[in-house]
């Protein structure tokens, strides 16, 4: 049995500060994603940071309207919080569309933004993939890549960003409360993620021994707001497409409209080229059509994912109509 | 022991224990966690094995580097080609009750025929121990790139399909290609199905002992004897010598009727170290070495007159097979026997991948068959511009048109217009696209349901305890179906004894020898050999009773009958425990064999039914699901109709997973994508319609004296094609490879 060393920590600095800064260390929250990968042989931890007792469970209005989510807030409290249910329906959507109520139950917030990419290749070690093994080559452009990305890909490697969270988030606006050696900062939540460019290995902007703590949400957008997941199935898979929309109106006018893609990228994507067609714009299914145009621009399909172009196209048209209808009351 | 082989009696009249809804009698067992699953067992001093695989599809192993996995915490040994016992292959022969699931031995050679075939297999102390240390051993191999994994590349589109024929498949009635030139209506079509896994919940696993030269394997299995007549031939021991255990099975769906190497690799390792080996096959694993159903490829001609009248039907089939283990699904075996129509021509044919060997899954070839069958149906209904049930109903076949024998029982056609009418197919639309509601596009399909019904030769032992208890025995299982509470059932109506009295043992081959849980003939083939059974140990009690100073003394044994855990006798009886009691027995108890007689050559035997379907297309966000599911079956008598509804609920959501979802998918490398359970697609709660079943009951006393056929399999065929020729009523897109996946849906 591979042994590695388990160390629980009850305070933020001891979890940070007890780091030693290198890879062979990993936090564990609710675990649904790091056991998996460490009983595939994926992630190889020596030392295992048990962070789940850490004082990071609580859900509090900031004075300034925004919302601070302690990372270790499960999925499932989250998407039933009546503040996220009222405030935040997209993300409340989001999150209970996402794994299952078992899952949810143990999967953390901060775990949830960490979550690593379902590309069969990544999960398999006799497999070549950039992203586990860097300079190996990627199987998923010349082999099967259903369910790999069309947006941010780069030659290096094609994997989605798995999450369904995180999508909700980019839509509501967020930002990242993380704590490290040397204190803390705050990272803007659509900049977190990184595009796989030339170094798939790097997924986000978390530097060693750094801990997420909080993710912040922005002050309530008010508007429609809706999340749409496209699959095969009709529950328990990850998405091949998804949409989370908040439409803001003026008359019939769009006013204020936010967009985020899941399924579909390499990362939780903001839709803004799609936003821009429609901001001012009348709130019409033509509308609707040119915006997911738009959004798909500068797609790029492999040998078995070009349907997504045409699904994430039909998510946007009717994430923005339900959420329109929905802002309309 | 008796043979009885005339022809059965009839069981009716009142019943009181057979023909009601039970709750299956192991429940309280499996819900406490006290079933004991082949995996659950530990045995004193135990040790575990993990495999190591290949990890190409075609090449050879040429150097295996053990040194650092020996090394490892607890690892004991290290078995492969080269330090493998010399053993010999089983014969691989059903009739024989020796065949197996891959024919080729573990570590047989060092040619390497697919991926996730076994190079080695690590034994530790402690299965963590042994999985570290597999993953520490490296294989070198010489690759080859000409590996093929997918039959359907192979296809021209036109003409006859690829792969040799099987002539032992082929089969012909009139002139069918002359007819279908002549045809005023013709249809020409291919159809697929993908690859599909059996996905059980219960994981394969063995726990392999030998003591002194004897072997006992605890084994998920749906075939305890079939297993130890192949362990015994493999290791060239007498039969006496193996005992394999399956008491609770969970699930297998026909994964587990054949042996799979793991067995024989735990077998060898139990006995070379002299302790205990349990070997639980990974998950990823399971997807590649035992079993699946195999892609088939389909092309189905039919000439059909102005009326709808078919004049002829061609169908030629083709599956894949593996060098690892021959299989043939003869897709096209059933459609001889279903509809009326003079000119059929059958064949089919194989083409051998890289790939694990495939095996039986649930109505093997039928289940593939129909699909492809029914589908030409609608569209051959559609080019009539002619109502499907009504194209189906023109042709019934009054009586079994392949072996020119009437049918035992069939009411195929009260099955149609009873599903129909519960459904509402009179509400169709035939026009496609033209029903909807709100987003959504609505589409009707229906299909005809098919599986033949068999029964095989069976021994049971029959008990009456001096406890007022019963005994049953049975080499046959439970696999989850509820075999352990018809027998239970069975033995209540016949004896009166409540059913909560009655201790059945199934899941051993030391028991008399029994079936395979498989081909839907468990439940036909076991019962009368149970009630034989009974009736061997009536005979003693009656011998017992009417001895000198018994109860019955210079009583007509035949005068007494058996009534409520009684011997009756005019006025007189006597509790049979107190019988034996008096006479200080334990147990009375007969053995007898039975199987099926003349009848086999006089009628045909099948189960018929008809499912109807409906889908639901958003178009806006090409989503597709199944609302609902409507399906009447006639499967003779339904000894448990509460488990019987089940197995057919059961099989439709699998008939779902076949149009809708399954497919294990190979790259070009040979690479298998998606063989887990997340990434592996089957239809889940969400995903479950409105399910409606009706069963007729029209006991078939031609195939058992109980009335009997099988539930297990039926209910699956038809619902394929019944759900893509929904989704051709609700959108116009005739899809004809399974599975209907969105990119198809978009595409087309
Ligand atoms: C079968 C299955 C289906 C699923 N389906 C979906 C789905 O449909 N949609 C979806 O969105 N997700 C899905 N998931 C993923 C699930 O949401 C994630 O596994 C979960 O959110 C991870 O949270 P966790 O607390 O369990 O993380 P852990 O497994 O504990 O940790 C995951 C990673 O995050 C790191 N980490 C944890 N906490 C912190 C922190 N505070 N700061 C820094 N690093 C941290 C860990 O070191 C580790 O690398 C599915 C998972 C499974 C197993
Ligand atoms: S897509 Fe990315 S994760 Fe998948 S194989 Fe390629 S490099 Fe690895």
């Amino acid at each position: 049995m591979r042994a590695f060393e388990l160390e629980s920590v009850e305070a933020i600095d001891q979890a940070v500060s007890h780091r030693r800064v290198h890879d062979g260390e990993a936090f564990i929250a609710g675990g649904t994603t790091l056991l998996d990968l460490v009983k595939l042989d994926v992630m190889q931890p020596e030392k295992v940071v048990d962070v789940s007792r850490l004082p990071l469970k609580r859900i509090e209005t900031l004075e300034d309207g925004r919302l601070k989510v302690g990372a270790l807030v499960s999925n499932t409290e989250l998407a039933k919080h009546e503040i996220v249910m009222r405030d935040y329906p997209v993300l409340s959507e989001a999150l209970l569309s996402g794994a299952s109520t078992g899952l949810r139950n143990m999967a953390s917030t901060g775990g949830n933004v960490m979550q690593r990419t379902r590309c069969p290749y990544f999960r398999d070690p006799a497999m070549p993939c950039n992203k586990r093994e860097p300079g190996t080559g990627c199987s998923a452009i010349e082999g099967i890549n259903r369910n790999h990305a069309v947006l941010g890909t780069s030659e290096h490697c094609i994997a989605t960003h798995p999450s369904d969270m995180c999508v909700g988030m980019v839509a509501a606006g967020a930002t990242l409360v993380l704590e490290g050696p040397d204190g803390q900062r705050e990272v803007a939540f659509e900049d977190y993620h990184l595009l796989p460019g030339d170094s798939p290995e790097r997924e986000h902007d978390l530097k060693p021994g750094e801990l997420i703590t909080h993710v912040i949400l922005d002050a309530p957008r008010s508007g429609g707001q809706h999340y749409l997941k496209l699959r095969d199935r009709a529950s328990y898979e990850f998405a091949l497409a998804s949409c989370a929309a908040i439409v803001n109106l003026d008359g019939d006018n769009i006013s204020e409209v936010r967009l985020a893609l899941g399924g579909v990228a390499t990362k939780p994507w903001r839709a803004d080229a799609a936003e821009a067609v429609l901001k001012g714009q009348p709130a019409t299914q033509e509308n609707f059509e040119q915006a997911a145009e738009a959004a798909f621009n500068d797609a790029v399909a492999y040998s078995h994912n070009g349907f997504k172009i045409t699904l994430g196209k039909q998510a946007i048209v009717r994430a923005l109509r339900d959420a329109t209808a929905a802002a309309r009351g | 022991m008796t043979t009885e082989t005339q022809k059965p009696q009839r069981v009716d009249g009142t019943l009181t224990s057979i023909g009601q809804k039970k709750p299956r009698i192991d429940g309280t067992l499996k819900l406490t966690g006290g079933a004991d699953y082949a995996a659950d067992r530990n045995l004193p001093n135990q040790t575990w094995g993990y495999p190591v695989s290949s990890t190409i599809a075609k090449g050879r192993l040429v150097a295996l580097e053990l040194d650092e996995a020996l090394a490892m915490p607890g690892v004991l040994d290290i078995f492969h080609h080269d330090n493998f016992d010399k053993l010999s292959r089983s014969p691989n022969d059903f009739a024989a009750a020796n065949k197996v699931g891959e024919s080729r031995l573990p570590f047989e050679d060092n040619e390497i025929y697919y991926h996730g075939q076994y190079i080695a297999l690590v034994v530790a102390d402690t299965f963590e121990h042994a999985r570290a240390a597999a993953r520490k051993v490296r294989a070198q191999y010489e690759k080859s790139d000409d590996q093929l994994t997918d039959i359907l590349a192979l296809d021209s589109g036109q003409g006859d399909l690829p792969g040799e024929d099987v002539p032992g498949d082929a089969s012909s009635r009139g002139d069918a290609d002359s007819a279908f030139e002549s045809a005023s209506i013709q249809l020409d079509q291919r159809y697929s199905i993908a690859h599909e896994n059996h996905s059980v919940m219960e994981m394969h696993a063995s726990v392999a002992q030998w003591e002194n030269d004897m072997l006992t394997v605890y084994e998920s299995s749906q075939g305890v004897v079939f297993q130890r007549n192949a362990l015994a031939k493999i290791f060239g021991i007498p039969q006496e010598k193996v005992t394999v255990i399956s008491h609770f099975i969970g699930s297998g769906f026909g994964s587990k009727l054949f042996m799979w190497p793991h067995a024989v690799m735990t077998s060898v390792a139990a006995r070379r170290l002299g302790r205990p080996v349990k070997t639980v096959v990974p998950r990823e694993l399971e997807y590649l070495n035992t079993g699946y159903r195999p892609t088939s490829l389909q092309r189905v001609r039919l000439g059909a007159d102005d009326s709808g009248k078919l004049l002829s039907i061609h169908h030629d089939g083709c599956n894949e097979t593996s060098p690892a283990g021959l299989h043939d699904d003869t897709v096209s075996g059933a459609t001889p026997s279903m509809y009326d129509c003079d000119n059929v021509a059958v064949t089919n044919r194989l083409v051998t991948v890289n790939k694990g060997a495939p095996t039986s899954m649930r109505a093997p070839g039928e289940a593939s068959g129909a699909f492809a069958l029914e589908t030409a149906l609608d569209e051959l209904a559609v080019k009539l511009e002619m109502d499907p049930l009504e194209l189906r109903k023109k042709n019934f076949a009054e009586k079994d048109p392949a072996a020119d024998l009437p049918w035992s029982s069939n009411h195929l056609k009260e099955c149609w217009d009873n599903a129909a009418q519960r459904f509402g197919w009179n509400k169709r639309n035939p026009t496609p696209g033209a029903m909807k509601d709100g987003d959504e596009i609505i589409g009707y399909g229906m299909a005809t349901q098919s599986w033949e019904a068999m029964r095989q030769h069976c021994s049971a032992r029959f008990g009456f305890r001096d406890d007022g208890t019963l005994l049953v025995a049975c080499g046959t299982q439970d696999i989850g179906t509820g075999t352990y509470t018809i027998v239970a059932q069975t033995a209540s109506e016949m004896t009166g004894v409540p059913i909560e009295m009655i201790d059945v043992r199934l899941g051993d081959s030391s028991l008399p020898s029994g079936p395979l849980s498989g081909g839907s003939f468990a439940t036909a083939t076991v019962l009368p050999a149970v009630s034989a059974a009974m009736k061997e140990a009536l005979a003693e009690l009656k011998t017992l009773a009417t001895a000198e100073g018994g109860v019955f003394e210079n009583v007509d044994q035949d005068s007494i009958t058996l009534r409520d855990g009684r011997l009756v006798s005019g006025d007189n009886s006597i509790e049979i425990a107190e019988l034996l009691r008096q006479n200080r027995i334990g147990l009375v108890d007969g053995e007898a064999s039975t199987k099926p007689g003349d009848e086999q050559d006089q009628y045909s035997f099948r189960s018929f039914g008809a499912v109807f379907v409906e889908v639901r297309w958003d178009p806006g966000i090409s989503r597709l699901r199944v609302a609902r599911v409507c399906s009447t079956i006639d499967i003779g008598r339904a000894i448990n109709p509460l488990t019987a509804t089940n197995q057919v609920e059961g099989s439709i959501v699998m008939g779902m997973g076949m149009g809708l979802f399954e497919q294990i998918e190979y790259d070009a490398h040979g690479y298998p994508y998606n063989n887990s359970l997340a990434d592996y697609v089957v239809p889940v709660n969400a995903d479950m319609p409105q399910i409606e079943v009706e069963l007729l009951d029209y006991p078939d006393y031609l195939r058992n004296e109980f009335g009997a056929r099988g539930v297990g399999e039926v209910g699956l065929t038809g619902v394929a094609a019944a759900i893509s020729n929904a989704v051709y009523n609700a959108t116009g897109k005739r899809i004809r490879d399974m599975p209907i996946s969105i990119e198809k849906l978009l595409a087309s």
